[in-house]
This record gives C-alpha cells, structure tokens and sequence, in this order.
C-alpha cells in the first residue's frame, strides 16, 4: 500500500512540475516585452530597464528558469507588477470562494444524486427508472454555463427567489448561502447526473450479494435493506467519481463565478487576461492545477485502501 | 445495411429522440442560406431588441440581428468545429496511440506520463492560458478540443494495440517479415476503430460546449461571425430587458448536445455495451 502511494505521488510530483514548466514557457514566449506591457506605453526606457531587472528579465533564459522553478517551490510565485502585492496572496484571497462552489456543488450532486440513484435501482426496469435514467444523462449533456445562465434568468430575473450577483454580506451566513444556491447548482448539475447513474449500477449490483440475501431472508423490510445494508456499500465508488468531478467542478465554477459575478480564482484569471496581467494568470493556473493533481493523488490513494484490485493493477 | 442500423436506433425511445435532434440540427445547418432570408452579420438598428414576432420568430439581438438567422449559421460553425477538431484529435491521438503501444517501452512510458499531465490541467484553465498566449481564434479552440480529447483517445489506442500486438494473427505476419508500418495499417488498425468512433460520436456534445462556451467567454469564434456562445453572451449582458436573447442562444446548445449525447448511448448500448461506463 505504501509503495502504490509513494508511486501515486511520484507521478503527481512529475505533473505538476511538466505544468510548471508550462507556464515557465508561456509567460517566456508571450510576444511582446512583459516589462513594456507592464507599464504602458508612455513608460520611459530607464522604467523599463529597471522593472525589466526587478522582474530578472535581463538574465539568461536558463537562469530565469532555475530562478523561477526555486522561487515556485518556496511559494513565492512573482510580485503583481500593478498592486505590487505577491501573487500568492492576490491567488490565495480568491481561492474560498472557488472552493466553497465546489463544495455546493458536491453537497447538490450527493444530495440528490444518491437518492435518485437507489429510487431507480429499487425501481429498476419500470418508468420511474426510466425518467431518471434520461434525466441524468440530460443533466449530463447539458454545458454548466447554459445552466448557469437559465437559472440566472428563471429563479433570479423572473421570478426574483434568488439574489444574482455577487457572493453575498461578508459575515452574513445566511446571505453568503443565499447567493452560494443558484452558482453551486450550476457547477454540480452535471454530476447529479453521474452520481446517479454510478449509484444505480453499484446498488443493483450490490442487491445480488450474499449478505443482502440474508437479511432478505431473516425477513428485513425492503426499505431497511436498501437504504441501511445495501447503500453503505453501494456509495463507496461515488468517492473515485467525485475525485475526478473536483476537478470539472473547479472548470465549471469559471463560468458560474462569471455569470453569477462572483469572486473566486475563475473570475481573477478571465479578468486577469483582458488586461494583460500575466503572472497573475500564470500563478492562479498554476495553484489550480497544484489543487487539481492533489485531490486526484488523494482520492486515487484513497480508493487503493478501500479497493485493493486498484493498486495491483497500478504496477 | 444503413436503412437496418438506423431502424434499430429509432426502435428505442432514447435514439429515436436523439436521432431526430441530430438530423433536425445537421439539416437546418446545411440548408441555413434557404431557411432564412437574412443575412447573419446585417446590422439593423431599427429593429434593435425587437421580442419575437413573425417577422423575427426569435427576436432580434442588440445590433438589431435576426436571432433565428444567427442561430441556424451559428449551427454550421458549430458543427464544422465540431467535426474538424474531432477529425484531427482522432488522427493524432491514434497515431501516437499506435506509437505508445508498438513502439519501444521507454518511448511508451514518455507518452502516458504526457497524456496524464495534459489530463490533469482543468479544461478550462488551460483554455484561459492558451487564449492568453496565442489570442482569442478558431484555431485556439480546436487546439483546445484537441488537448482535451487526444490523451484519451490515444490511451485507448494504446491499450488496444498492446493486446493486438500478441495476437497470432499479427504474429504470423510479423513471422512473414511484414513492417511494423504494415503490420499497424493493415493489421491492427482496422481492429480497433470500431469503438473509438462509437466514444468519438459521444465526445461530439463536449466538443460543441467547449466552442460555446470558449465563444461566450469571448474567447473562441470572433464577431460577427456567428456563434451560439456569442448570441450567449450577446443576450447575458441584457439579460433583464432581452430575455429570448439567451434563451436563442442556449436552447440550440441544450438540443445539440442533447441529441448527440442520447445518439451516442444509443449507438454504444446497441453495437459495444463494453464500453459502458468508460467515458
């Protein structure tokens, strides 16, 4: 178990680090001058020079890199040339509330993932499993940003249930989950769909098994068994699931912090690019796909202690 | 042989809906110039933000546009887009499929560690950073499209050829001294495009989100060339006065990638329900 994990990190380790010279490459080969850009165009030569010197622009390639790579691993992601304020701090402010989206959207897709799931195994073949069998592959086809904007208009404009915009009155609880509602929908819709159907193979899959036909046996309530004996097993593939749908989930939340104008990493990057502010873009990119790898490494490590078929197929 | 597989589709409920929405869309995509008889791109503004009438069966947008007209050419960039990107991803992705599972191990190993690194970007992080380096175009969207659906496709490529590669059949002609030029073309390639073009037919929806949705962030397809994404966004900043803006822009987006995706599920439950669960 050890060894699958150290490997599962190894790997992780490598990824980010082929991410990290990724972005290395891209703020190297943006045209134009950084500097320049930084400053404007009315900018003197001898402001260019010393930004140019400030940001290590005038050292060799290699040792940019070297440089960039070391700082990277100390945390230090650059200085935001216009507020002069660390990258890290400016990624890390907006972080929450990209994070509290995805965590909306995990609480939507297993609150209701799950129950359609074990209504249409227990309904299995009738009509009832049929409309939820189309409607989760509805919810899947359907882009989160269409949802995002339907529901703005519907719950938000029409009929004026929920708040539009923004992230609600800092310290307000109550406010901040009001408007956490619609967004979070958006990003989790898709994996109601997925949870769904996964909870529906593994549940009828699970019926079959011997235990199950013994508390049939001993004369349990249907109920009894599927939602007490039968579930505890059948959600446990939902957890490799939602490894990977962290990270769709991180996609999605760009779109719903855009339509829904809230703050959060998404919104930082697209705002970051329509004025040029590279490291910015650079940094928060970075940050998430430092996020994105980890909860894959943990869920990954996670199922290959609940599972041990994983980690032998693994060498 | 065709006439057969499609009654087969309509017979269930899920592919005939699908089928129908597919066909529905390809058509008025194809025939867009005889549906209409505006111009796409034809400012009027007189009749900005006109609400839907006869004349304007979706109304118009805030250049005065006819929305219908916009969605329907809207749909030929969509589906162009759509068809292109997955052409080339799959060519690349099943030439280096090919490569990753009969070439040498060292070269194997170099291109899954690549495949997962690409993979493990958020899609539309890494859309930001490549419209940040090279500008918001077409082609930005394809190379996306690309990213995203290569390393899956060649991993399957790849798993499939490693099998291939021990059968007898392929044994037998590598004993006769064939190339492993050949031995790919003409013996293992054809084995195995079955399935990739049943999952190609699933990734479709994805594809055409991944263009709306690059387009109404006002990153993909540039104006006034009309885009689904675009109308999108159009309608999102008059959001509160102009509601059937977006309501023109999204509902082509929700029938298209609906109608693939039950075609798609349709076609793989029907020809290779293998592959179930693998998307």
């Amino acid at each position: 178990m050890i060894r699958y994990a150290l490997k599962r990190l190894w790997l992780g380790a490598i990824i980010i680090s082929v991410a990290m010279m990724m972005m290395f490459a891209m703020v190297y080969l943006i045209p134009g001058d950084p500097a320049s850009v930084a400053l404007g165009p009315r900018a003197t030569l001898e402001m260019k020079e010393a930004l140019r010197e400030r940001m290590g622009l005038d050292q060799p390639v290699w040792r940019q890199f070297v440089n960039f790579y070391g700082s990277a691993l100390h945390g230090d992601l650059g200085t935001e040339v216009l507020s002069n304020r660390p990258v890290l701090d400016v990624v890390m402010e907006q972080l929450p509330f990209t994070l509290a989206l995805v965590v909306g959207g995990i609480t939507w897709s297993v609150a209701l993932g799950i129950p359609l799931g074990c209504i249409a195994a227990v309904r299995r073949g009738g009509f009832v499993d049929q409309v939820i069998g189309v409607l989760s592959v509805a919810m899947i086809a359907v882009p989160s940003f269409v949802v995002a904007i339907y529901s703005l208009l519907v719950f938000a404009v029409a009929l004026q249930w929920l708040p539009a915009i923004g992230a609600g009155e800092p310290g307000d609880l109550a406010s901040r989950l009001q408007h956490l509602i619609l967004p979070s929908l958006a990003v989790g819709l898709g994996w109601i769909g997925y949870i769904s159907r996964m909870v529906r193979a593994s549940m009828l899959e699970t019926l079959e098994a011997s235990h199950i036909r013994t508390a049939r046996a001993f004369g349990l309530t249907e109920h009894r068994i599927v939602y007490t004996y039968a579930l505890r097993i059948a959600v446990l593939p939902t957890i490799t699931l939602l490894g990977v749908g962290i990270g769709h989930m991180l996609s999605s939340s760009v779109f719903a912090e855009i339509v829904f104008a809230r703050p959060g990493i998404g919104k930082l990057v697209y705002e970051a690019i329509s004025v040029r502010n590279y490291p910015i873009v650079s940094g928060a990119v970075l940050v998430t796909t430092v996020f994105f790898v980890l909860v894959n490494v943990a869920a990954d490590i996670l199922v290959g202690l609940l599972d041990p078929r994983v980690r032998s197929s693994f060498n | 042989m065709i006439w057969r597989t499609v009654r087969r589709i309509m017979r269930e409920p899920l592919g005939a809906i699908g089928l129908t929405l597919v066909t529905v869309v390809e058509l008025s995509a194809v025939f867009a110039s005889g549906l209409t008889s505006y111009a796409p791109s034809k400012i009027s503004p007189a009749e900005r933000f006109a609400s839907p009438s006869l004349l304007h069966l979706l109304g118009t947008d805030h250049l005065g546009r006819d929305l219908l007209t916009r969605v329907l050419y809207g749909g030929r960039v969509a589906l162009l887009i759509a068809l292109g990107a997955t052409a080339v991803s799959l060519v690349v992705g099943v030439v280096l499929g090919l490569i990753a599972g009969y070439g040498p191990r060292w070269l194997d190993n170099v291109l899954l560690l690549i495949f997962d690194a690409v993979k493990s970007f958020p899609t539309v992080m890494l859309a930001l950073t490549l419209v940040t380096l090279f500008g918001p175009s077409l082609y930005a969207v394809v190379l996306v499209v690309m990213l995203v659906n290569v390393p899956g496709y060649a991993r399957i490529i790849r798993t499939q050829t490693l099998v291939l590669k021990s059968a007898e059949h392929v044994m037998a002609a590598r004993s006769m001294g064939a190339s492993a030029g050949r031995i790919l073309r003409v013996h293992i390639l054809p084995n195995i495009i079955g399935p990739i073009l049943i999952l190609i037919s699933m990734d479709i929806p994805v594809v055409v989100a991944i263009e709306a949705g690059m387009s109404f962030l006002g990153l993909g397809v540039r104006p006034p060339t009309p885009s689904w994404g675009a109308i999108l966004n159009d309608g999102f900043a008059n959001i509160r006065d102009s509601y059937w803006i977006v309501i023109a822009g999204g509902l082509p987006i929700v029938l298209t990638t609906l109608g693939f995706t039950f075609f798609g599920e349709t076609l793989r439950d029907l020809f290779d329900p293998r592959l179930k669960g693998r998307s």
